[in-house]
């Protein structure tokens, strides 16, 4: 019983927030968008048409395709680290254990550090070569130590964040595998279905959705990994642990190429549109459910 | 589901659980430790993990040497902030959305889940430019405006879905008793909506808290939250780790805390309820 007046209301009460979300997309957007074809620095304030150069300057930079790989290792090595031991640590936790409700707590305490402070302690205590946990747990067993953000830079940029998002991926997976249906599962194992082919056929299937939510929305916050990059390594050494975003950033705040930095930022977005298309479509389905 | 376990198997599950839960949350009990040692115990090798002199003078100190508290007043400023004015303009929208659906509202929904996608790495350069010719670099006045719009998306799509659990029957009824929209909103959906608002607030509180680009390129002495002040321990000069993992330990424990109170929604809330 719709009338016109309450659908007025209605647009009413939707407008400032449709508005305002449209304003702040579309003309940053719209001014990267132009940004990338200009020649403009911030130490010339001389703007000049540039066409495609910026672009071409941008991707044909080896510290591009540097970014692009380490961009894919990032996500890629932190992606199999959580889902998989995500997996593992949700099965884990849905057993009947003692102190669940803490073994709980702990596990998922890593996601509300914030990433600045994730970094650090990382980086100081426990990695440094001198000091650190790991120069000791190594020294334990009689292995030198490993100056890790020096020499695996990238790798042990996986491992912090990794520890940062694991919790993320035990969490939602947990809450899936807490829905799960203990008739159908007490019914398989009466007909004989050992542990392995109750996971499979029966866990695994029921997990695919939520298995599928966390790849691609921890992707979407991967792709943008940035904070616990500049506080570790800055990049380095070289460009060895230069994503996208922070090669974005070094052009843009550090070298002040204005039109490069914004070349590289529509390549993100083209990057992340592709990712985004995938999640939308789950999301959308599960909205007419 | 009254499955028999054996004791053993239980306890072999129990153990194995504690000691990965234990090894997970080591970093946050280490930096917690370590903010009660002097720098010199901090540094010790092999690392002294009980058989210390605790010690308070961290927490002093990391005032004396910054101004701490500007810091965390910065932060609970730029996160309350933003997600309270966030609220206010998402309040009216969700529950036009969840009561008065029309045919485009799913798109509209959609739509605004797709702009959480768009990298900020994209609009950096637009944003820096800006805020530096509108005055607005490193005040908190400008980090409210990015994370406002920032999490406006997520605070629609969540306060959405826990409207959309509450029946309309009840609203209906009460416009039929003469209710005026105000008195609607007020006496008969404010009520059943709370507890929905406040895991949205909790939530977005501790993803603003949290947030680390924005933060840390637009704002420095001034107006530097708690993610951008701590990377300031970044400098190579020296190693203060007592007073890094006192200031962590600060800038950690609230969001902990309230952390540990959301886990459910922070699954509904970072899923867009894709996963319940």
């Amino acid at each position: 019983m719709a009338t016109i007046q309450m659908r007025t209301t209605a647009r009413a009460m939707m407008a400032p927030a449709v508005i305002l979300l449209l304003v702040w997309m579309a003309v940053p957007l719209a001014a990267t968008l132009y940004y990338s074809f200009q020649n403009y620095t911030l130490l010339n304030p001389v703007i000049s048409f540039a066409g495609l150069d910026n672009y071409y300057y941008f991707i044909t930079d080896p510290a591009f395709a540097s970014a692009v790989l380490n961009t894919i290792y990032l996500v890629g090595g932190v992606l199999l680290i959580t889902v998989i031991g995500g997996l593992f640590l949700a099965l884990l936790i849905d057993q009947p254990i003692f102190g669940q409700g803490i073994v709980r707590i702990l596990v998922i305490s890593p996601f509300f550090v914030m990433p600045t402070v994730a970094a650090l302690v990382w980086k100081n205590m426990l990695m440094n070569p001198i000091y650190g946990i790991f120069a000791w747990l190594f020294s334990l067993v009689g292995l030198p130590p490993v100056d890790f953000l020096a020499q695996i830079p990238l790798l042990s940029i996986i491992l912090i964040v990794a520890w940062q998002w694991l919790p993320f991926a035990t969490l939602i997976l947990l809450t899936a595998l807490q829905s799960l249906d203990g008739e159908q599962m007490e019914a398989a194992e009466m007909d004989g279905a050992g542990v392995v082919s109750r996971f499979i056929y029966l866990v695994l299937p029921h997990l695919s959705r939520a298995i599928t939510v966390v790849i691609l929305i921890e992707t979407i916050f991967l792709l943008g990994v940035f904070a616990e990059i500049l506080v570790t390594t800055n990049g380095g050494p070289g460009t060895a642990s230069t994503n996208l975003p922070f090669l974005v950033y070094t052009q843009a705040l550090l070298n002040f190429d204005v039109g490069s930095a914004s070349a590289g930022g529509i390549i993100a977005v083209v990057v992340a549109n592709i990712v985004a298309f995938f999640l939308m479509r789950i999301i959308g389905k599960n909205l007419e459910a | 589901m009254a499955r028999s376990v054996s004791t053993s198997r239980r306890i072999t599950f129990t153990v194995v659980a504690w000691v990965i839960a234990l090894i997970l949350f080591f970093p946050i009990l280490w930096t917690i430790i370590t903010s009660f040692k002097s720098e010199g115990d901090a540094i010790a090798f092999p690392p002294v993990f009980l058989n210390f002199h605790w010690t308070l003078d961290s927490y002093r100190e990391v005032q004396e040497r910054s101004d701490y508290l500007l810091h965390v007043w910065n932060s609970a400023a730029v996160s309350f902030g933003s997600t309270l004015i966030a609220l206010l303009i998402s309040i009216p929208a969700a529950w036009a959305m969840a009561f008065n659906p029309g045919k485009r509202t799913k798109d509209i929904l959609m739509w605004m889940l797709s702009t959480k996608m768009m990298p900020a790495v994209a609009v950096l350069v637009p944003f820096y430019l800006a805020f530096k010719n509108l005055g607005l670099l490193d005040t908190k006045l400008g980090l409210i405006i990015i994370l406002t719009m920032m999490n406006l998306p997520i605070i629609v799509w969540m306060l959405y879905s826990y409207f959309k659990e509450i029946p309309g029957e009840i609203l209906e009824a009460a416009r039929m008793d003469g209710a005026t929209l105000g008195k609607e909103i007020v006496y008969v959906l404010a009520p059943m909506a709370v507890p929905g608002i406040a895991s949205t607030v909790l939530l977005n509180i501790i993803l603003s808290w949290n947030e680390a680009f924005w933060t840390l390129n637009l704002s420095a002495s001034q107006a530097a939250p708690l993610s951008t002040f701590i990377a300031s321990y970044s400098s190579p000069e020296g190693l203060f780790w007592a007073k890094l993992s006192a200031a962590s330990t600060l800038a950690i424990a609230p969001i902990l805390v309230m952390g540990w109170f959301s886990q459910k929604q922070l699954v509904r809330g970072l899923t867009f309820g894709a996963v319940k």
